[in-house]
């Protein structure tokens, strides 16, 4: 099998939570069932791969997103005709914000997404922090929120799973992250994939079915992962 | 009136000390409360006034150095039992203040976190400032490297005398403009930078060489421990052995180094001064355990965990403890655990592997997706340490990582032990 081609958008800039690691998670979790994968970082100007399987994108700071946003929006027609062709991408945090509509600064700024996800966020006093799990279709998401922006979800999209006990895409409506096709998009850092092994597999079982490969997924020993989730849950928020 | 606030404040720690507590917050909280103007008046007797020693990482061994340094010359109160807050600094007074109400020192040096550091200023302004690097640390509580940085302008830009800044580090070198102060730097030499990354450069980024000049330079560092070191100290070259371990504390020599310059010390006076600098509490303090060497170092940011974890090859333990907790002054977000690579320093160089902590488990998978095999994971931290210490053999040397508060709980057990302290 050729290698799954996994896209790591802006490494440098969009990584202050350590969001890196759903990289290193995916990475592991294809070598240990002897699957082989590519890492790509794509910064600022560089070419997306054509063969993309998987596109992984972190948090950043908001200063940083100006020049990220700009460049994000100039791949907007390339991205969209990605996830309408069923490339499985995870966003974090300020990297799902920028895959909505747009980002409506504190400040009444507007700063222009991708329109991949239909969603929109707008920019807040309060800074939503702490520890947050989420029942989803694919097992429990264990992770930790962070994050000012506030985003409210349209009707082309359906939240990742309801919070259990964090305050999710807006502190409100308990909707946490948002789902189109292959598109996913969460507040969850953590990194959220460390303690979600079941989300993990999902995201890879998609780029592989969509690589026409037949093969189930080889079960892996998920005990430590699963036995960490269980302490975050039982944690102070 | 200052002379109730010092016996207020003084017995309330001898209360604190009565009831067997440590107690940094405390004396001064209740002086802050009944007499807010004591810090201020205090401070401003002060006849070479006060430094202020700030960023993320390196703040308390360098608040040692720089008091140390210039203990040679004036007579210095500093906070140095890790209250690193406005609460803190007037302890410390307290603490070096006579029942008779005098505090005799020329000068006071104090560790501030940058929102601290903030606070004080409204209390005090600095005369001189220090500030060591910004890094990524703690971001569930400032939010953003870029507010942090913001913070310590904040401060700058408040100092009557003299700034200190890391010329290496572009955040802290961007201050320099728009400062009343007089504005010196330290720096790496450039063959040495790589050793030290910026925030940017941790994440990928090209390292970035600067041209200001440096009234105090890390020159060279024998590989290795990395405790023996040339500075260049105002143009002299002065080699000189360092008590705690880590080529971190090479450069926080060179910033004590640069500070002590604005206060006339000469550059063998310095010199003299960091070799006589003992670790600080909790960076690299050693116990003894069982007939076993067991090494606490405290880690609080993927930065500073990357520095420590350079320490296993000088020491080679034959078991290393990791301590996760997630409390609130160690972070509750595990995050940062990603943002730091085990592999390449532990691989065969860590002895047997111990998690431990409230967030063990946490540990024991970043560990696992690293490559790396915990052989337990003990949440309970003096088990951890005493199931490390009785799988090696006597004479052999445990290292522990800690994050803050379990560094105090281990810090506790261990010197309940008998003759701590062995080097």
């Amino acid at each position: 099998m050729n290698p799954l081609v996994i896209v790591h958008l802006y490494p440098r800039e969009m990584n202050i939570y350590g969001d890196t690691g759903n990289v290193l998670v995916l990475r592991r979790r294809l070598e240990w069932r002897g699957l082989p994968s590519l890492v790509v970082p794509v910064q600022v100007g560089d070419p997306l791969p054509t063969d993309t399987d998987l596109i992984l994108g972190g948090g950043g700071q908001d200063a940083a997103q100006g020049e990220i946003g700009r460049d994000f929006v100039r791949r907007g027609p390339e991205l969209r005709a990605m996830a309408d062709d069923g490339v499985v991408m995870l966003t974090i945090c300020g990297s799902y914000q920028l895959l909505g509509h747009q980002f409506l600064t504190k400040d009444g700024q507007v700063i222009d997404g991708v329109g991949v996800l239909d969603v929109t966020t707008r920019g807040s006093d309060t800074r939503l922090i702490g520890n947050n799990h989420v029942q989803t279709d694919w097992g429990r998401l264990v992770g930790f929120e962070n994050h000012s922006g506030l985003t409210e979800l349209g009707a082309g999209v359906r939240p990742l799973g309801q919070t259990q006990t964090g305050r999710g895409n807006n502190g409100t409506d308990r909707t946490e992250g948002a789902v189109r096709d292959n598109v996913f998009g969460s507040y969850l850092h953590g990194p959220v994939l460390a303690k979600s092994p079941g989300f993990a597999d999902e995201l890879l079982r998609r780029a592989l079915a969509r690589r026409g490969a037949a093969d189930p997924l080889q079960p892996l020993d998920d005990s430590r992962e699963l036995a960490a989730a269980e302490v975050a849950v039982r944690r102070p928020r | 009136m200052d002379l109730l606030a010092i016996w207020l404040g003084k017995l309330t720690l001898l209360a604190l000390r009565a009831t067997g507590r440590r107690g940094t917050a405390l004396p001064g909280l209740v002086v802050e409360k009944a007499f807010p103007g004591f810090l201020t008046r205090r401070l401003a007797r002060l006849s070479q006034g006060v430094v202020v020693v700030s960023g993320t990482n390196g703040k308390t061994t360098t608040t040692k150095m720089v008091a140390t340094v210039l203990g040679q010359r004036y007579r210095v109160l500093t906070n140095d039992t890790g209250g690193n807050f406005v609460r803190g600094c007037i302890t410390a007074v307290l603490q070096h203040s006579s029942w008779l109400g005098r505090t005799p020192a020329d000068l006071a040096v104090f560790e501030l976190d940058e929102a601290h550091a903030v606070r004080f200023c409204q209390l005090h302004r600095p005369e001189r400032l220090l500030l060591l690097n910004v890094l990524r640390d703690q971001l569930d509580r400032f939010g953003e490297i870029d507010t942090t940085a913001q913070l310590l302008g904040k401060v700058a830009r408040q100092v009557s005398g003299d700034v200190v800044l890391n010329r290496d580090d572009p955040r802290l070198a961007a201050l320099a403009a728009g400062l009343t102060a007089r504005v010196s730097y330290f720096g790496v030499a450039p063959e040495l930078r790589a050793l030290f990354p910026t925030d940017e450069e941790l994440y990928g980024g090209a390292i970035g060489l600067s041209d200001l000049p440096a009234s105090a330079e890390l020159r060279a560092l024998e590989p290795g421990v990395g405790t023996e070191l040339t500075l260049r100290i105002d143009g002299v070259d002065e080699r000189l052995t360092l008590q705690a371990e880590g080529a971190h504390n090479a450069q926080n020599a060179a910033a004590a180094a640069a500070l002590a310059l604005t206060l006339g010390l000469t550059p063998d006076q310095i010199a003299d001064g960091l070799r006589a600098v003992q670790p600080a509490f909790g960076r690299g303090q050693s116990y003894t355990l069982d007939g076993r060497r067991v090494v606490l170092q405290l880690v609080k940011n993927p930065a500073g965990f990357r520095q420590s974890l350079r320490t296993v090859a000088g020491l080679h333990p034959a078991a290393t403890v990791i301590a996760i907790n997630d409390d609130y002054p160690d972070g509750r977000d595990m995050s940062w655990l990603w943002d730091v690579e085990f592999a390449p320093t532990l691989q065969g160089e860590s002895g047997r592997l111990i998690c431990s902590g409230s967030r063990a488990a946490d540990m024991a998978v970043r560990l696992h997706y690293d490559g790396l095999a915990a052989e337990e994971v003990i949440p309970e931290l003096a088990a951890a340490v005493r199931r490390a210490a009785s799988a090696v053999p006597a004479g052999q040397s445990v290292l522990v990582f800690a994050t803050y508060t379990a560094m105090w709980e281990l810090h506790q057990v261990l010197s309940r032990q008998p003759s701590r302290n062995a080097a």
